[in-house]
């Protein structure tokens, strides 16, 4: 009897080994092509540039007002606060030291050059797609860059979080090191565009939701960003911000411009089109858009509308306030006066299930990104100062439930909650 | 003359949609206007014209356009802080803040009203003797030597500080001792803030909240004040950069 329970058990100890040792994320090494991929060339370092604002690592690896790719920037997460590091070619405080073997190793297995474990803010899950002969050229480009002399803060995780051995079991179940494989039954141009997207673009980062231990899911189904308490709409969703129905120059022109005909970025995305988006090139984003045109549409639940005298009065309560702050802009019917002003009628920024960007939008105001092709951009007004918790969620719920928008009711505390979420 | 009797009909018609055609397509223009005035309602909302005692959301038309922009980019780079202010600007050009500088450099506003005070005229007296003398043994210079005879500035980027309300200024040097607003370093403005103790700071911004705007309010010429500054300003460099 006894023997067998220790059969029993060394054999499932031997299935969980065998899991863990297939599921293992294996360092995988791609030799540079040949010793021109990491010359400093002004062809190498102007490569390395633009992919560099293709991934807009400057965003991250730059505090604000502090010296370009030094670091020092504090990032909230769940888990506690890191601290993203120094990647000027300085020796002693960023990556001078190190070699393209090394840089790859980081992009593309998640580890330091001394073999610690990176942690996943920095989202190799979608830098391992790069290849390498891109690696090499961001490497050769962080090179050429002034070394400045910043030391790292050390990151402020809780415990176990600040654990390598957690952050190894983490891996073991949501990382796998891979290059993109292209699809042969897709287009060149699909294709460059699912590279971008989904290995330096890192649009999952935010356009997807993560579980409790922070990994990202699968797809782009949309997110609430930690912390930053914006909602990446989901690219996926009809409801949402899929973009099945959307003209690719439209999509194009959102992505460079930051507005178009049927709506403007604003929150992070503005600041992805700022750095980012508006310096890649009409190609490269023609093939983002195809990409992402493509992605097949998630079945979207149908909403019964609200209704009752209570929602009545709120409505009509909030059509007021609208006459008195948004219709100029906006219009009585909706359709605002685009590219400046957004039409709120179908705008699905306003009638996705998540109500929060609607809310801090009012609450808030801003600019679109100041762009190459829009560099005079209209603002709006906030109207946090003018306006009180009940009365945004009454003007929010009328936009919400006006001209064919039938989304739900937004109540006080929700805007309340809203309303305290830090701006940077 | 006569018209035929359907015409009138057909005129009071015509003109009858014309009337409704604004309220039925939209109560706004049809047309966006491509004004300035158009494009920074987001700040005017704020920084509007019956604010010019409002300490929270301070009068920032007919200041120096410098001023003005040095102040855009302090917020944008964290060395202003007020979160709402940063966001606004930290997706926007430096040619198109510089635009929105010089729009509101030129703007001109009613003076607004002078703030009556109750302090003693002992306080009043150092606040007058600090802002037109300085006091050496604090090795504070007067505010005039920087900011004008008349306190209203001087081009491109020194701030008026006429017409500031005074709890605008306590505000501000507030922020200053805390390094909550700082400005391009050498930081001048810093340095005279932490050398003046809280009696001084109230001296100072009673005497300037008590006097009238000048009737000309507009910023002294460069040339007006001697160089170098007194301290040194890296808002307001003795040679340009």
């Amino acid at each position: 009897m006894k023997k067998t329970f220790f059969t029993v058990f060394a054999a499932l100890l031997a299935v969980a080994l065998i899991a863990v040792i297939i599921a293992w994320p294996r360092e995988q090494f791609v030799a540079s092509a040949s010793n021109e991929a990491t010359a400093p060339t002004p062809g190498n370092i102007a490569r390395g540039a633009y992919l560099a604002r293709a991934g807009n690592c400057m965003a991250c690896h730059t505090a604000r007002g502090g010296p370009a790719y030094a670091g020092g920037r504090a990032m909230g997460t769940p888990f506690g606060a890191l601290y993203v590091p120094n990647i000027t070619p300085d020796r002693d405080t960023g990556i001078g030291a190190w070699n393209a073997d090394d840089f790859w190793r980081a992009m593309h297995n998640g580890k330091s050059r001394d073999g610690r474990l990176l942690y996943p803010a920095f989202p190799y899950t979608n830098y391992t797609k790069v290849t390498r002969a891109d690696a090499d050229a961001l490497y050769v480009f962080l090179r050429s860059l002034p070394a400045v002399k910043q030391a790292n803060t050390a990151h402020a995780l809780r415990f176990p979080y600040n654990q390598q051995a957690a952050l190894a079991g983490w891996r073991l179940l949501y990382f796998k090191p891979g290059v993109f494989e292209p699809v042969r039954a897709r287009s060149l141009v699909w294709n460059r565009g699912a590279y971008l997207v989904e290995g330096l673009g890192h649009c999952s980062a935010c356009h997807s939701s993560r579980n409790a231990a922070g990994a990202v899911a699968a797809g782009l189904g949309g997110g609430l960003i930690p912390t930053l308490g914006w909602y990446a709409p989901s690219l996926e969703s009809d409801a949402e911000a899929g973009l099945g129905s959307w003209e690719v120059p439209h999509i194009v022109q959102l992505l460079k411009t930051g507005v178009s005909p049927q709506a403007s970025v604003f929150g992070p995305m503005a600041e992805v089109v700022a750095r980012s988006l508006q310096h890649v090139s009409e190609a490269d984003v023609t093939a983002m858009a195809t990409y992402l045109k493509s992605l097949p549409a998630t079945n979207t639940e149908a909403r019964e509308k609200a209704t009752g005298p209570q929602v009545d009065q709120f409505v009509a309560q909030g059509k007021k306030l609208y006459e008195t702050h948004c219709v100029d802009c906006h219009g009585a019917d909706g359709r605002g006066l685009a590219p400046a002003y957004p039409p709120l009628a179908g705008n699905r920024a306003i009638t996705m299930d998540n109500p929060v960007n609607a809310v801090r939008i009012v609450l808030n105001g801003g600019f679109a990104p100041g762009t190459a092709a829009n560099p005079r951009p209209y603002g709006m007004p906030p109207y946090s100062h003018l306006m009180n918790d009940a009365e945004v969620a009454a003007v929010v719920t009328y936009v919400r439930a006006s001209w064919g928008n039938d989304a739900p009711p937004v109540n006080a505390g929700e805007v309340n909650r809203y309303r305290s979420t830090p701006l940077d | 003359m006569s018209l035929p009797a359907p015409l009138p009909c057909l005129a009071a018609l015509v003109f009858s949609c014309a009337a409704a055609l604004p309220a039925l397509a939209a109560d706004r223009p049809a047309v966006l206007p491509d004004t300035m005035a158009q494009r920074v309602i987001a700040c005017t909302s704020c920084h509007a014209k019956n604010q010019g005692t409002d300490a929270f959301f301070p009068r920032i038309s007919g200041k120096p356009a410098g001023y003005l922009y040095n102040q855009l980019v302090n917020f944008r780079d964290g060395r202003r802080q007020y979160p709402l202010m940063t966001y606004m600007v930290e997706n926007l050009p430096d040619a198109y803040l510089r635009e929105i500088a010089d729009y509101f450099s030129n703007q001109h506003l009613l003076a607004p009203p002078v703030q009556p005070t109750t302090v003693s005229q002992a306080v009043l007296e150092r606040g007058r003797m600090l802002v037109t003398q300085g006091d050496k043994a604090i090795k504070v210079p007067a505010c005039i030597a920087c900011h004008g005879e008349r306190l209203t500035g001087v081009a491109p980027a020194i701030p008026g500080l006429a017409g500031l309300p005074r709890d605008y200024v306590n505000a501000q040097f507030g922020a200053w001792k805390n390094n909550t607003r700082r400005a391009r370093a050498p930081d001048c403005m810093a340095d005279i803030a932490n050398r003046l103790s809280l009696d001084d700071v109230a001296a100072i911004s009673h005497w300037i909240g008590a006097r009238a705007l000048p009737a000309d309010p507009a910023p002294a010429a460069a040339a007006a004040i001697k160089r170098p500054l007194p301290l040194a300003c890296g808002s307001s460099p003795d040679h340009a950069p």
